[in-house]
């Protein structure tokens, strides 16, 4: 059995998840990656370095990859009789992966936590209705497609070589494979990065608003070395970026020390940041769920709490 | 243009869920509302038809036992024209890619320019349907939408990535996904409530449109995940912020 790794580049880099996923499934046996980007030297010997031993290399240029790189996957899986083949949860990394499905009469496992081949059975575990209850399913067939959450696995460097690349040729898909990215946007923010943060300050629509109603969640993570993070519902009202959001559609954070502020604690976002060592509350309603999780809870006004916790550290 | 819109009906999500003990599937209600998610896709939908004008119409295609069909009437009175339901005893607990499969058969046998579906569904969550059935209906996909515009036969998209968004653009017949920031969607209005009473909602089998249901995958343990302890909930008077300083002191942050 080979273990395949999907990869989409970020930056330059391997996605984090390929680095997670690589680092799980090493001890397996043979494990091989599709590369999916402009590519280069340093970003094929980190994915080396987390044990591939074989890049194939396919770059897509303009066009929206997925339909692409489901085809050249299924070409390269062709013939063996079983596989498992490992994505993200990002959204390419969810488009190859249904797509591939399709094509190849695979099913697809989502939102792992943990993937457990074992025989000739591939158990996967996720965790339903709000991490509240955990499943095992296992694959009744050879080819089996794990979509797994971010952060399920650590990326660790083992002792690995640099890995063989091979060039993938990009194949003809027809008018599937026709979408194209005709711009590229990066929405920066500033401070450390959020799924690395030791400290992360979470804002919800309990913050009232965007810019000097949310200031206080960006003065206390720059006064803690923390990163910003939010709430669907602050993303979607077009208050901070996509990049920030946190929860099953967005990032999983795991800091020493997660701050809701203004946050009720709908299952999706506990999904993203129950596993903190310590959960900080502040909200207004004594019954907000998020309490439940909290290590400490403050039940009063954000506009209150924040500033005078600002003004404390400040004056430190 | 012909628009078909991917919905799913959900037990309510406001009443805790429920595993039948013999399947470990969720119990499935008579009553079962319109998944929140899908109403953005549904706005997207109505949308397009109102700027295209009449020659643009608004199918939902939606496999789930049909019930009381209270969610897809949700989805009419918002203004859908018509609905097609798959609805078989064989497809209980089907997996994602028989549920593409069905979608796929049921699109093709009806006709479509535009497929619209949500990213991802409020109970199962998998979200990769959308791009299977993308797959089987061999189009492009544009996911992740968060803003959509048309252009002639063209639609182009602002798609939501790690680390922002990308203009992404495909020629018709393609597919859609959107995020739940991509448009307000519309309550429905007392018209639109009763008319939906009389909109065609056409029911299929697994047989009418030849799709045999397989299922690659096993259930074989469901248990309790241990709730994490809730701490200290205090009042503010005013001194809640010393509580905050003296728990990042004892974690060391501070
Ligand atoms: C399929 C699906 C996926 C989802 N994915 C995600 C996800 O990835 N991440 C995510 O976060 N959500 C996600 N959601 C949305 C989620 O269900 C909630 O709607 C969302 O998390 C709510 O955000 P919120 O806590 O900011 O807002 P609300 O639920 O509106 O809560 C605001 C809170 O602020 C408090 N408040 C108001 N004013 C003040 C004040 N002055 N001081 C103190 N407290 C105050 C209120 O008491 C309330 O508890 C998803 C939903 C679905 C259906
Ligand atoms: N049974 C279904 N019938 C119709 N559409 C569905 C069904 N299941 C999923 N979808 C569509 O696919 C999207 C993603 O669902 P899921 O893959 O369950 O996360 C939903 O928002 C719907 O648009």
């Amino acid at each position: 059995m080979t273990t395949w790794v999907f990869c989409e580049e970020v930056d330059g880099a391997p996605s984090s998840s390929s680095l997670e996923l690589l680092s799980k499934a090493r001890g397996w046996g043979d494990t091989a990656v599709l590369y999916v980007g402009v590519g280069n030297d340093a970003a094929f010997a980190a994915l080396g370095a987390h044990g591939a031993s074989t890049v194939h290399h396919l770059d897509t240029g303009d066009a929206l990859p997925a339909p692409l790189a489901a085809a050249a996957l299924a070409n390269l899986v062709e013939g063996a009789s079983s596989d498992l083949l490992l994505f993200g949860m990002g959204s390419t990394e969810r488009d190859v992966a249904g797509r591939l499905s399709a094509r190849t009469g695979s099913p697809v496992l989502s939102n792992a936590t943990d993937i457990d081949p074992t025989g000739d059975q591939v158990i996967v575990t996720n965790e339903i209705l709000g991490g509240t209850t955990k499943v095992m399913t296992a694959a009744t067939t050879g080819r089996v497609i794990v979509v797994a959450r971010p952060k399920a696995f650590s990326a660790e460097r083992g002792d690995g070589g640099s890995p063989e690349v091979v060039a993938v040729e990009v194949p003809d898909v027809g008018h599937a494979g026709s979408a194209v990215v005709l711009e590229r946007h990066v929405e920066e923010s500033d401070g450390p990065d959020l799924e690395a943060a030791s400290i992360v300050i979470g804002g919800g629509r309990g913050m009232g608003g965007a810019d000097d109603k949310w200031e206080s969640v960006t003065k206390l993570a720059g006064l803690l070395g923390g990163a910003v993070g939010a709430t669907r519902a602050v993303v979607d009202a077009g208050w901070v970026p996509y990049s920030l959001q946190i929860g099953q559609t967005g990032k999983t954070v795991k800091p020493d020390v997660y701050i809701a502020c203004g946050i009720s604690g709908a299952m999706q976002h506990l999904v993203g940041m129950k596993d903190s060592s310590t959960i900080i509350a502040i909200n207004k309603d004594a019954e907000a769920p998020i309490f439940s999780v909290a290590d400490l809870g403050i039940v009063g006004d954000v506009h209150k709490v924040m500033p005078a916790l600002i003004s404390a550290l400040e004056a430190r | 243009m012909k628009i078909a819109v991917c919905v799913k009906q959900i037990p309510d999500p406001a009443t805790p869920y429920e595993l039948d003990p013999g399947t470990n599937f969720v119990a499935r209600p008579d009553d079962q509302v319109l998944d929140d998610t899908d109403r953005y896709g549904v706005e997207v939908g109505l949308q397009l038809v109102e700027e295209i004008g009449e020659d643009a119409t608004l199918t939902l295609v939606s496999m789930s036992p049909s019930g009381t069909l209270q969610g897809i009437r949700q989805a009419l009175a918002m203004g859908a024209d018509r609905a097609i339901i798959i609805d078989d005893g064989s497809l209980r607990g089907a997996d994602a890619l028989t549920t593409a499969k069905v979608l796929a058969a049921a699109l093709k046998e009806d006709g479509f320019d535009l497929v619209i579906a949500g990213t991802e569904s409020t109970d199962g969550y998998a979200g990769v349907m959308p791009q299977q059935l993308a797959e089987l209906l061999d189009v492009p996909s544009l996911s992740f939408a968060r803003k959509v515009e048309r252009d002639g036969d063209k639609i182009r998209v602002e798609r939501q990535t790690q680390a922002g968004y990308n203009v992404v653009e495909a020629s018709l017949p393609a597919l859609l996904t959107v995020t739940s920031g991509v448009v307000e969607p519309r309550y429905p209005n007392f018209k639109g409530i009763m008319q939906a009473k009389k909109k065609p909602v056409e029911t299929k089998t697994c047989a009418d449109l030849g799709v045999e249901p397989v299922s690659q995958q096993i259930i074989q343990s469901v248990e309790p995940i241990p709730a994490r302890q809730a701490g200290e909930i205090v009042e503010d008077e005013g001194e809640g912020y010393l509580k905050i300083v003296a728990k990042l002191e004892e974690a060391k942050v501070i």
